[in-house]
């Protein structure tokens, strides 16, 4: 337990709000606990910069504990950092050597612009979702919940779609900044239940057309946001998405 | 004023659908005109928010995070409960709301108690209609898993991610509805008072976090789902934005706030690991199905542990003290987490604590590991290994976990009655952030259970008993006197905070009394501690309107503003925890005074004087005033809790 | 439907369509130049050129073809226009994600596949158009073979051929697989066989018209 800290200088993004211009600033931090988290590293900084009466640095977070996909940051090259398989939140200092630059930047998207430092806005998200993410269902009158057994294999393939927390990291990660795994989680989870097939064409139809009109760019299937996204969820979701597409546009 | 719970007459298991088949309706042309105003979007806000649509009511919804899906029930990991009986186990509507009374240690309202278990059905099927990706048996049907405080199995689960699963369902519905035009919501948007009309709730002052603007909303009634306030204690498992701002802003305009003290201290937290820490991470109690909890027998043997001179696995079996098997036989390591956690307690306090601060015990799974295989435990908690690994950088499947109680869940809240109306017409209370359902304990998976079953299924039918009375009033203006008056308030509170210009991060303050929370208002309470408590914190509170410091203005993005609003509450909330903890002057679920145990060391009720919901009136600077709901159990046989 | 040409999903389609044309089509080139290495003075070479330039149905699969290169490049210039405006600001620190590495360099691969496709045609198509006169060595604009070998025995073309071969080779290596994902087929069996097939393609395709020109110079 008795590790030593690093020394770390950080380069920061920092803009005062979305229309201001914007431009990196360098920070020392000194005796970070190898085993505190990345956002508990810069709560530090920030407490550092408070002290000495600065605006502390801003950056989306919340839950801390990798599931309410509000956290963020481009750290040196990828989101959420150098670990896999996780958030911002979850990323530990361990992960860093004593010395290290670390550059932190905000999600850069058309789509998600910045609202202030480190803090950008995602509710394109949202209005895909609101174009069709669900299922029409009112609330009361529906059947019971045992009524449609389902195939614990497409139970459990829709429960790895579902696990989507929204983040954005597919997003960030992507060289053409597409949200095609966003869009593709949301259809496969609705697409592989029968509750969900029912309006699966208009579903589709409807996100991805919403998608487009966001400012998203559009898949070349590198396969970035696989590699980042931090619930690990598949491309072959992606291909899953444009197949329903393709087949309700032609169907 | 005298608190009226307006529950129905008749018996317990016909309360419900009396009521719903006596109540007031609004016809649907007058929904139209009639707004109601959702404050928080987790799994009672959401669910709320989108069945208010969906009737044709005109809905505003407000959160503080970016989007309504972040909202803190996102981070339950369990499950749900449901009196569905599908294992055949023997499971029934009355069999829940039993387990419910008894977890909560007789201090919930039976016939709110019983609502909730008769609705749970519908939120299994309304959630499955929904595409929630619940887990499933090979035969396609729907699995579950047992729970602490049941004897069966009744928990309904997503993997590690019910409450994920659940909101991103209510989500999803509340979307249609924001879509469909119904719903308008307001992210990154907090509310910071009520505004009250004649004495009825019309509507809410907020603050725009992007641009600063405050902003006025009329609504011909308020709903708060603005959960739970459990941040008190600065390292809790709630989320960093998670806070009890919105229930003391109706407390302050004369909703009773009840029973403060009641927190839950769950068992199952990665111990505290460092000054730095920010928050508490919880591994869902679903562990303690095939995890077992132990210490060494022998002192001796905990030291050498802290020192890192042995390590778990060389720990003998038979040296190994299995304390909630050895006291609890009946339940094991499934006792409810009130007693879970202070029998850890108890073990550390008397020295055979584990990790480096002494204050962590096991949770070892190498039996279940054994008996069923490590596929079958990665299958059922591979996530929630993973994330302990992450975390701690020790791999569960090879060494016991460690783990310690952390603050989790308030089942304090906003007083609310039967219709889930405060003492303030029209301002409604929902989920976590009102007191109703788990009196002095929760029971694990009843969280969900309560939030989705008061926004589905309970207050879009007891609101229209309010709001059919309302058809006649018009949208009000909000350049109302009283709008302009509360803003204008409000506006004060914020210069008045900016203008402090002191020298210490909020923060810092936050972390103060986190501390005295945790060393005084916390597992063991005592009346020495709980006096020397309300000092502290007054002092502390003085000081931080001295002294803290906020940078920047109102007008731009500023969380450090938002935080110094949500502490200044706080210190608020943390005083009148411990006045209640002190008033109340016996041990019953998460309130443990430790002049009042067993000779065992269980808790030790007092029923025939603190048999009561205490609701706290504010007075101003004065001291708040209690008042009793007294509870009655017609249909219960009050006992004292046994899980032996 | 108009979406499906419009949407971004669809502009993805057609490319991958009109790309698989063109892997098709590559797949017969090939087979034609690869008749210049029976050693038979061209005779074979000079009969799959007679077939290629006068059967009627070869005639009109080259209007298709010519579509599938015009679609193909037109929806990679306005989809890639398009990628760029998606990320006006784009990040200080390089992209270290683990991906396709060749997927991240398509248009640049694209554009130097366009300028090989360019000096090809100034050297053959255009010539059998009449629009380039016919080079020294050859009898008349339909003797291709004579192009070919005056071509390919200067060895700094011939270099240049084969390296424009290599970008071809890593063009197609994402290409193959990738048009089959944005037509949606992905298989848990039957990707990895796409895969394999895919990777195989474009090694053997591109380094079977590299031969000839190395054939050609070293050992003919």
């Amino acid at each position: 337990m008795e590790s030593k800290g690093l020394n770390l200088t950080l380069k920061i993004w920092r803009q005062e709000n979305a229309k201001a211009k914007g431009k990196f600033v360098t920070y020392e931090v000194k005796n970070i606990s190898p085993d505190c988290s990345f956002l508990e590293m810069l709560d530090q900084l920030n407490e550092t910069l408070v002290e000495k009466f600065e605006m502390p640095v801003c950056f989306d977070h919340d839950c801390r504990e990798g599931i309410c996909g509000m956290c963020s940051l481009y750290i040196n090259g990828r989101p959420h950092g150098n670990d896999s398989g996780v958030t911002t939140c979850q990323l530990h200092m361990r992960k860093f050597k004593d010395g290290d630059t670390i550059y932190i930047e905000p999600w850069r998207a058309k789509a998600f612009p910045v609202i202030r430092d480190l803090v950008v806005d995602r509710s394109a998200f949202d209005k895909i979702i609101q174009a069709g993410g669900y299922v029409s269902v009112n609330t009361g009158g529906v059947p019971d919940a045992n009524a449609i057994a389902i195939r614990k294999e497409n139970a459990d393939l829709a429960m790895d779609a579902a696990q989507c927390i929204g983040c954005g990291a597919c997003v960030a990660a992507c060289k053409n900044a597409s949200a095609m795994l966003f869009v593709s989680a949301k259809v496969s989870h609705l697409a592989l239940l029968p509750q969900g097939k029912i309006e699966a064409k208009e579903r589709v139809e409807a996100m991805v057309s919403r998608m487009d009109e966001l400012g998203f760019g559009n898949c070349s299937n590198t396969g970035a946001c696989e590699a980042e996204c931090p619930k690990e969820i598949k491309i072959t979701n992606i291909a899953r998405l444009n197949r329903e597409y393709i087949c309700s546009k032609l169907g | 004023m005298s608190l009226n719970s307006k529950i129905p007459s008749g018996p317990l298991e016909q309360k419900w659908s009396y009521y719903k088949s006596h109540q007031n309706l609004v016809n649907p042309a007058n929904k139209r005109k009639l707004d109601v105003i959702v404050v928080g979007t987790g799994l009672a806000g959401a669910s709320a928010a989108a069945s208010l649509g969906e009737l044709g009511f005109n809905v505003k919804v407000f959160c503080y995070q970016d989007s309504p899906r972040r909202a803190h029930s996102i981070a339950a990991q369990g499950g749900i409960n449901a009196a569905k009986n599908y294992p055949n186990d023997g499971d029934s509507v009355y069999r829940l709301f039993y387990d419910t009374i008894k977890g909560g240690d007789y201090r919930a309202r039976e016939a709110n108690v019983y609502r909730l278990a008769e609705v749970s059905g519908n939120i299994i099927d309304q959630c499955v209609a929904q595409g929630v990706p619940f887990a499933r048996e090979y035969g396609g049907l729907l699995d579950n898993r047992s729970f602490g405080g049941a004897q069966v199995s009744r928990t309904f689960y997503a993997r590690g991610q019910t409450g994920q699963q659940l909101l991103l369902g209510a989500y999803s519905a509340l979307s249609r509805q924001i879509e469909k035009g119904t719903v308008k919501m307001y992210n990154r948007t907090e509310m910071l008072d009520v505004v009250l009309v004649d004495g009825k709730a019309r509507g809410i002052i907020t603050r725009n976090l992007v641009t600063g603007a405050i902003e006025r909303h009329f609504g011909h009634a308020v709903v708060l789902a603005t959960g739970g306030y459990g941040n008190v204690f600065f390292l809790s498992t709630n989320a960093m934005g998670s806070n009890g701002s919105a229930a003391m802003q109706a407390y302050r305009r004369g909703a009773y706030f009840a029973n403060p003290c009641f927190a839950q201290i769950h068992p199952t937290c990665i111990p505290v690991h460092g000054d730095y820490q920010s928050k508490l991470t919880l591994m869902s109690e679903s562990l303690r199905n095939d995890g077992r909890i132990w210490v060494p027998k022998d002192k001796t043997v905990s030291e050498k542990l802290r020192k890192g001179l042995m390590k778990p696995t060389d720990v003998k079996e038979e040296d190994r003290d299995y304390y909630l098997e050895r006291r609890y036989p009946a339940f094991g390591n499934l006792v409810p987490r009130d007693v879970a956690s202070r029998a850890a307690k108890e073990r550390c306090d008397a020295g055979y604590g584990v990790g480096a601060t002494g204050l962590a015990v096991y949770l070892d799974f190498s039996t279940a590991i054994q008996r069923l295989g490590k596929h079958v435990i990665e299958e059922r908690y591979g996530n929630l290994f993973q994330m302990y690994e992450k975390i701690v950088d020790e791999n569960p499947y090879e060494t016991p976990m460690m783990i310690y109680p952390a603050i989790h869940y308030t089942m304090g809240g906003i007083w609310v009655d039967y219709e889930l109306m405060t003492t303030i017409p029209g301002l409604y209370a929902i989920g976590e952030a009102n007191f109703s359902d788990h009196g002095a304990n929760r029971l694990g998976a009843s969280a969900l259970m309560q939030g989705l079953a008061d926004g589905y299924f309970i207050l879009p039918y007891t609101i229209q008993n309010y709001l059919a009375g309302e058809i006649r009033t018009p949208r009000m203006s909000t350049d109302a006197a009283e709008f302009v008056k509360t803003e204008a308030e409000v506006k004060e509170r914020i210069k008045k905070i900016i203008n402090i210009k002191g020298k210490h991060s909020v923060d810092s303050f936050h972390k103060r009394l986190g501390h005295i929370m945790w060393e005084y208002v916390g597992m063991g309470r005592t009346r020495e501690s709980l006096t020397k408590a309300i000092e502290l914190i007054v002092a502390l509170r003085a000081e931080y309107w001295k002294e803290v410091y906020v940078p920047g203005t109102n007008d731009e993005f500023n969380p450090e503003l938002e935080k110094a609003l949500r502490v200044a509450d706080f210190l608020e909330l943390g005083e009148m925890m411990a006045r209640d903890a002190l008033n109340r002057e016996e041990s019953c679920g998460g309130h443990f005074r430790e002049e009042y145990q067993t000779e065992d060391g269980e808790a030790l009720r007092n029923d025939d004087k603190f048999m009561y919901a205490s609701a706290w009136e504010y007075k101003g600077d004065a001291a708040p005033e209690m008042h009793k709901e007294p509870l009655n159990y017609e249909f219960i046989e009050v006992k004292q809790r046994n899980y032996k | 439907m108009s979406n499906l040409v419009n949407s971004s999903i669809g502009k993805k389609l057609m490319m991958g369509l009109a790309g698989l044309f063109l892997c098709a089509f590559l797949l017969v080139h090939l087979g034609i130049n690869l008749l210049i290495l029976l050693n038979d003075g061209g005779e074979a070479y000079r009969m799959g050129v007679e077939f290629m330039t006068t059967n009627i149905l070869i005639k009109i699969m080259e209007i298709f073809l010519f579509g599938g290169f015009l679609l193909h490049i037109v929806y990679a210039i306005y989809v890639q226009v398009q990628n760029w405006f998606a990320r006006p600001i784009r990040y200080a620190k390089t992209n270290h994600s683990q991906t396709s590495f060749f997927s991240k360099y398509m248009i640049h691969t694209g554009v130097i596949i366009g300028i090989f496709l360019v000096l090809h045609f100034i050297n053959f198509y255009f010539v059998k158009l009449g629009i380039v006169a016919v080079p020294e060595g050859a009898e008349g604009k339909h003797d291709f073979y004579n192009m070919v070998l005056n071509l390919f025995k200067n060895p700094v073309y011939s270099w240049i051929y084969v390296v424009f071969m290599i970008g071809l080779a890593f063009h197609l290596n994402h290409a193959f697989q990738s048009a089959f994902q944005t037509l949606g087929w992905n298989h848990k069996k039957y990707t990895p066989i796409i895969n394999f097939v895919g990777t195989a393609y474009s090694i053997v395709v591109p380094a079977g018209f590299a031969i000839i020109p190395i054939y050609v110079l070293y050992i003919m």
